[in-house]
């Protein structure tokens, strides 16, 4: 499918890559703002790329908007033959799934929710068919996550599950957004998991929370010192499930400035990835494993 | 110095012109809603027009200052008074030592912008003095400012008492408010009817406008072009794949009540969007009151580039007082 163009009022060049969320439609997405970064053309000052489509944000006192539009399409032949290869981090999260915090906050936004009679995990794992929560919440913590985009609020990872398509967890959003939702809350809207990175408002459903920061405006975080934003679109997540003394000891450990996430770099090809899923998974599993 | 905060009134916050250049990690430009205003009070005052005020919304703030300090107050039409004195608004005044600022009701457009002479010196984040209180990131510790703040200030600039910016130059909203909007993005999701209703309608600002996104209401529902929704949308005609949303983008949840993302918009997220405001009127929105009867006019790329000039040109003239 070609790539569509459109304005967004005289600031804006917005660019649809595939109408479908796809790591294809990801990656497209992902070669076009390299490669719009690495031409510098003048007047631009944001570059936003997101799941399947991107944004960037030019001034047009510098350059007409018709002038952006060309020079972006001139970089889309290149960009979508580009190999699909990044070298990436492929990080370890904890999570306390059905943890007392979100499933307070669940409850007390409950008739905002399709199922008010049981939990988010409840409901997810039932219309996901798997026969209990903690199936759930094995094939929930058993694939890893692809960060797609990054974004909504600060530095709020939007993930991308790296299964087959038939196998990707799918829930609906809350009917009515709550107003609230506890800071670091795991969640899950359409196709995509998120990391709430503040506390606020949402609609994705609530499975659980993690202990470690990925935003701290402050800095005072050991592994956020340099930047306070943790995640970047590419980064692949594998989520850990940790019971109650085990989020407790992280919540410790980052309060001391002692939590370092295990984190790898490590060289993704899509092409071999989809050619055996599960083969490639275990592959990052043992990277991030040091095997 | 300092200014000391006796009542910090509704939400008053630090703002520049913002921090460009983080939104593609979900931290927006913020700054000043009603850029222009912010401007033009900080050259009454000597500041560069770039220094950091503060922008106060419906409610003005009851500030003490800790020294002599020149000060000017542009934006919403609400009295302002030093010690029970009324002062002009668009106008350099003198404060002295121990005098208070306050107040009165609002009279007309929503957010007043206090420029004082040296700037609101707060640290420097990301680039900004401004306020992202989502992110608690800016300005005065990250948020709103609270009773018994003490505002550092900058070091004070030479100004001219009385100095003013003539009514010609000052712009607001007229009555209905007509923001230009260039269709674009999702359009083609409604049908013909639809967009023409878009235009056609009158829609009045809901109560929920803040500096994320301004709400309307009031206007036909639109109708979806029916469609299979692509994977990863979810299941509402009016979601998409999430994206990244521009400013002044209008998104339509449910096809229901249009949204207008402003200068602390979320970066991205699943409704479609019918289309964007033009950036000369984006001021305009920093003053519109909740109820304001509001018609979306239809233009081109050409027509907001010109108004753009149009707006720059204004601004110029501004400048051209000092």
């Amino acid at each position: 499918m070609p790539m569509r163009y459109s304005f967004g009022g005289d600031e804006h060049l917005f660019v649809e890559c595939s109408e479908d969320m796809s790591l294809e439609a990801f990656f497209n997405s992902l070669s076009m703002t390299t490669g719009i970064k690495e031409a510098g053309i003048k007047g631009v000052t944001e570059i936003c790329p997101a799941n399947a489509s991107f944004q960037i944000k030019f001034n047009p006192d510098v350059i007409h908007p018709d002038d952006v539009l060309r020079e972006v399409k001139a970089i889309e032949a290149a960009a979508t033959k580009a190999e699909p290869v990044i070298t990436t981090r492929i990080v370890e999260i904890p999570v306390f799934y059905n943890d007392p915090w979100t499933h307070e906050t669940l409850m007390r936004f409950r008739e905002r929710h399709q199922d008010p009679t049981g939990t988010d995990l409840d409901y997810a794992a039932r219309i996901n068919n798997y026969a209990s929560v903690d199936e759930f919440i094995k094939a929930h913590s058993g694939s890893p996550w692809f960060v797609s985009m990054v974004g909504f609020v600060s530095g709020l990872p939007f993930m991308y599950q790296m299964v087959e398509r038939k196998r990707q967890i799918q829930v609906p959003k809350y009917l009515r957004p709550r107003t609230d939702t506890p800071r670091l809350t795991v969640g899950h809207g359409g196709c995509f998991g998120c990391i709430y990175s503040v506390r606020g408002a949402g609609g994705y459903q609530m499975f659980g929370i993690t202990p470690m920061p990925i935003y701290d405006p402050t800095q005072k975080t050991s592994y956020l010192k340099d930047f306070m934003v943790f995640f970047r679109p590419g980064d692949i997540v594998k989520f850990k499930p940790v019971d109650r003394d085990g989020y407790d000891q992280a919540v410790e450990d980052v309060d001391k400035g002692r939590f370092a996430p295990p984190i790898r770099e490590v060289r993704f090809d899509l092409r071999e990835f989809q050619n055996d899923i599960d083969g490639y998974n275990a592959k990052l599993e043992g990277v991030l494993n040091g095997h | 110095m300092a200014i000391k905060v006796i009542h910090p009134g509704l939400a008053t916050t630090v703002q520049d012109l913002g921090r460009p250049g983080y939104f593609h990690l979900g931290i927006p430009e913020g700054g000043a809603m009603d850029r222009l205003s912010l401007k033009a009070a900080n050259l009454l005052v000597g500041n560069d027009e770039g220094a950091a005020g503060l922008e106060a919304v419906f409610i003005g703030p009851k500030l003490e200052f800790t020294q002599d300090a020149m000060v000017a107050v542009t934006g919403a039409e609400m009295p302002i008074k030093v010690d029970g004195v009324e002062q002009p608004g668009w106008t350099a005044f003198a404060v002295k030592a121990g005098q208070v600022l306050t107040f009165d009701f609002l009279k007309g457009g929503a957010r007043i912008y206090i420029a004082v002479s040296g700037g609101i010196d707060v640290p420097i984040a990301l680039g900004s003095r401004s306020t992202y209180p989502i992110g608690a990131l800016g300005g005065f510790h990250g948020r709103a400012i609270a009773a018994g703040d003490e505002l550092p200030v900058g070091e004070v600039r030479k100004a001219t008492e009385g100095k003013t910016i003539p009514e010609a130059l000052r712009r607001r909203p007229g009555m209905p408010t007509e923001l230009r909007v260039v269709p674009g993005l999702y359009w083609h999701r409604i049908t013909e009817q639809a967009g023409r209703n878009f235009f056609e309608d009158e829609w009045k600002v809901a109560p929920e406008a803040d500096r994320m996104g301004y709400r309307f209401r009031g206007g036909r529902p639109l109708d979806f072009v029916a469609r299979e929704q692509p994977f990863g949308a979810g299941s509402d005609p009016s979601n998409i794949v999430d994206s990244c949303y521009p400013y002044g983008s209008i998104q339509v949840p449910g096809g229901t009540e249009p949204i207008i993302l402003h200068r602390d918009a979320v970066s991205g997220g699943g409704y479609f969007m019918i289309g964007t405001v033009i950036s000369a009127d984006m001021d305009l929105i920093g003053q519109m009151q909740p109820h304001t009867p509001t018609r979306f006019v239809k233009v081109d790329i050409e027509a907001a580039l010109q108004a753009r000039k149009d707006r720059a040109a204004l601004v110029g003239q501004i400048k051209a007082l000092f």
